[in-house]
């Protein structure tokens, strides 16, 4: 009587349980580091997100239903991500991922979602292998090694430099693939390159700083995060070096806390907060007013992520997931804050890099630079 | 050879052995005295960078870099103290190994607290030091590296002082050859285990201190790897020996900063860590170590 007891007791709280999960509306999953060394790269995206689908919401919605953005933490950390998106689909049902906002969690759970049929589309994940063999995978944003080319032909055609170092974190895919596009592309246009690196563990960069201010390098190429590139830029400062560092998007957000000795600097980047596009200025006026700073842009490309997921639902008429795959496949999103969203065949966007310069702490606009 | 960048590298050297050195000396006087190695050493090192971090940048008023530095090393000495009252001093008695790993927990603790107190993301440490870079012939040499290298070269020859010529210091070295004779003869042996802490503690955090205005940043894991070369850098001098932590340190900075200058940044960690093993198989004592015969 009494095990009857429990499974009755069991079960109608599973069903209750259950229940809470039917509402009505479009679930977009994201998961992203919301906690530890690199929140402030989740907590972008999740909020990037969670604005887009406010105002889609506040516009009637997709497809006569509200969008809920449902935002887990990985922590970086793949095996924290497979759990995030095991939860994501088994508990709350969504019918499409955007993310994982880090290409190792993103490729940990790529089979998964292949398994699935799950639409995905990854605001963030620069790693190639992210959207290779797998028709359901898409990315915002562009590849690591484009970017690394991208450099390579700015640094060649407008800095005019023939001598490059380029400066890695020989421990880390992201810093390793930029810098080998990089290298790939000046050495074709008949530059010369030397390459120096560094590993994740260290603080003292004086040893490998000295040895690129005594070569004859006009540029330095340096792929690497915030934490990283500042204290990198500061011993650099403090040594008196007057060489011109280049980076990619990993310098997002560089110049909050290290301004003064990233002056004059060139990274490349998905969108200038600068620009004076009109949906470029009414994103980071209303990103300002919700929470309180400027978005970077992890939370422009999560932005972009989510009016482009639900374009695509609106042209496909449904969230079954084998039409909404068809229609992210053939999806030609313009006017998005980080420019068009096109995919080719891998499932990457064909789209201009902006190349920013620091000047006085703020963002200017170089350039915009295609790499083929 | 390029002459000025081995002037360059051989300056970083001295730059990074001196914080190695400062840090290192708090290893080898905890262990002389109460043969303890204390792995929590690394995160008073990073408690003294978080101090001086805090006090620069909360308070109102803005004070001195040597008045900022002297009160976190305060700070960090009362903390290594209440460490030892709390988490050593029960164990004094007990078998070494329950020492060490009630000093590894101990390290973890402080770790996960600095966590908990100041959040993971890097703080960027205010640059105490914006005088501009001094030329030693075609090499400028920036005012923090200055400032390291000669105020660790003070310290250390201060604290040689006191343990040589002071009573307290004199204390000390009786402590650390035989406990139970120091107590015969009067010497209060809980203060010189807790002054013990206190120097080794303060010093660490001018080593933390030095080290996060040199390399710009704060973090709750600052100490892990630092703190592992000076430990290195002590049992390579010769564990318990405070000459021997500044050579060990000197020598580990010179490995590490040359491997990194000349070779390549991948190997300088392997380079260093090879130096200790090899150092161990032929000196188990260390460089300036005593043999010390076991009784039978």
């Amino acid at each position: 009587m009494k095990k009857l007891l429990t499974i009755a007791l069991t079960l109608s709280f599973v069903l209750l349980l259950g229940a809470c999960d039917t509402n009505d509306n479009i679930k977009l999953g994201v998961i992203g580091p919301l906690t530890g060394d690199y929140s402030m790269y989740g907590v972008a995206v999740a909020n990037g997100a969670k604005l887009a689908a406010a105002e889609l919401n506040a516009d009637g919605g997709v497809l006569g239903k509200d969008v809920e953005i449902i935002a887990y933490d990985s922590k970086g950390d793949p095996t924290e991500g497979v759990n995030a998106y095991n939860r994501l689909v088994d508990k709350d049902g969504v019918v499409a991922l955007v993310g994982a906002t880090f290409s190792g969690v993103t490729l940990a759970v790529k089979e998964l979602a292949i398994a699935d049929n799950l639409p995905v589309l990854t605001p963030t994940a620069t790693n190639p292998d992210v959207t290779l063999d797998a028709p359901n995978v898409f990315r915002a944003c562009y590849t690591d090694s484009y970017q690394g080319t991208v450099a390579a032909v700015f640094s060649k055609n407008n800095l005019e430099a023939t001598n490059a170092a380029v400066l890695y974190n020989s421990g880390d895919a992201y810093s390793e693939g930029l810098a080998d596009a990089f290298v790939a592309e000046f050495t074709a246009s008949g530059g010369t390159v030397t390459e120096y690196t560094f590993s994740a563990s260290d603080d003292d960069f004086s040893a490998v700083l000295a040895n690129i201010a005594a070569s004859d390098a006009e540029v330095v190429f340096l792929p690497a995060y915030v934490a990283e590139v500042g204290a990198i830029l500061t011993q650099a400062d403090a040594a008196g070096m007057d060489i011109p560092f280049v980076g990619g998007d990993g310098w997002d957000g560089l110049e909050a806390d290290y301004a003064a000795v990233a002056e004059g600097m060139y990274f490349g980047n998905h969108y200038a907060k600068s620009d004076t596009a009109q949906v470029v200025v009414d994103f980071v006026a209303n990103y300002t007013e919700e929470y309180g700073e400027a978005p970077n842009a992890l939370a422009a490309l999560a932005y972009d992520a989510v009016y482009a997921m639900a374009a695509a639902m609106e042209d496909a008429g449904t969230t079954d997931s084998t039409e909404l795959i068809a229609a992210l496949t053939d999806l030609d999103y313009q006017n998005a804050v980080t420019g068009s969203i096109k995919f080719d065949e891998n499932g990457d966007p064909i789209k201009a890099i902006t190349i920013i310069q620091i000047v006085n702490g703020e963002h200017v606009v170089v350039d915009k630079v295609e790499g083929n | 050879m390029d002459i000025d960048l081995l002037i360059r590298q051989l300056i970083n050297s001295l730059n990074t052995g001196s914080i190695y050195a400062l840090v290192a000396i708090g290893y080898t006087m905890v262990y002389g005295i109460i043969r303890l190695i204390n792995f929590a050493h690394g995160e008073i090192m990073m408690f003294g960078a978080y101090f001086a971090f805090v006090i620069a940048t909360s308070l109102p008023v803005e004070l001195p870099f040597f008045l900022i530095v002297i009160i976190s090393m305060g700070l960090a000495a009362l903390m290594g103290i209440f460490s030892e009252k709390i988490a050593y001093k029960k164990l004094r008695t007990a078998p070494r190994i329950s020492a060490l790993i009630t000093a590894i927990g101990m390290s973890l603790f402080l770790q996960n607290f600095a966590q908990l107190l100041f959040g993971a993301t890097p703080k960027v440490m205010p640059r105490f030091i914006t005088a501009a870079p001094i030329m030693i012939g075609n090499t400028a040499v920036s005012m923090v590296t200055v400032y390291t290298i000669f105020m660790s070269i003070i310290i250390m020859v201060l604290l040689t002082l006191f343990v040589k010529k002071t009573k307290a210091g004199k204390a000390m070295r009786a402590v650390s050859q035989d406990k139970d004779a120091a107590l015969l003869m009067g010497i209060n042996i809980n203060r010189i285990i807790s002054l013990t802490f206190a120097i080794g503690s303060a010093l660490g955090a001018l080593g933390g201190i030095f080290y996060s205005v040199a390399y710009s940043q704060v973090y709750p894991t600052l100490g892990v790897m630092p703190g592992l070369k000076a430990f290195i850098a002590a049992v390579f001098g010769g564990i318990g020996n405070i000459g021997g932590a500044v050579l060990g340190g000197y020598t580990i900075g010179f490995i590490e900063t040359m491997t990194k200058g000349y070779i390549s940044s991948k190997w300088a960690d392997a380079i260093v860590f090879s130096v200790l093993i090899l150092v161990l198989l032929f000196k188990p004592s260390g460089i300036l170590g005593k043999n010390v015969k076991e009784k039978v």
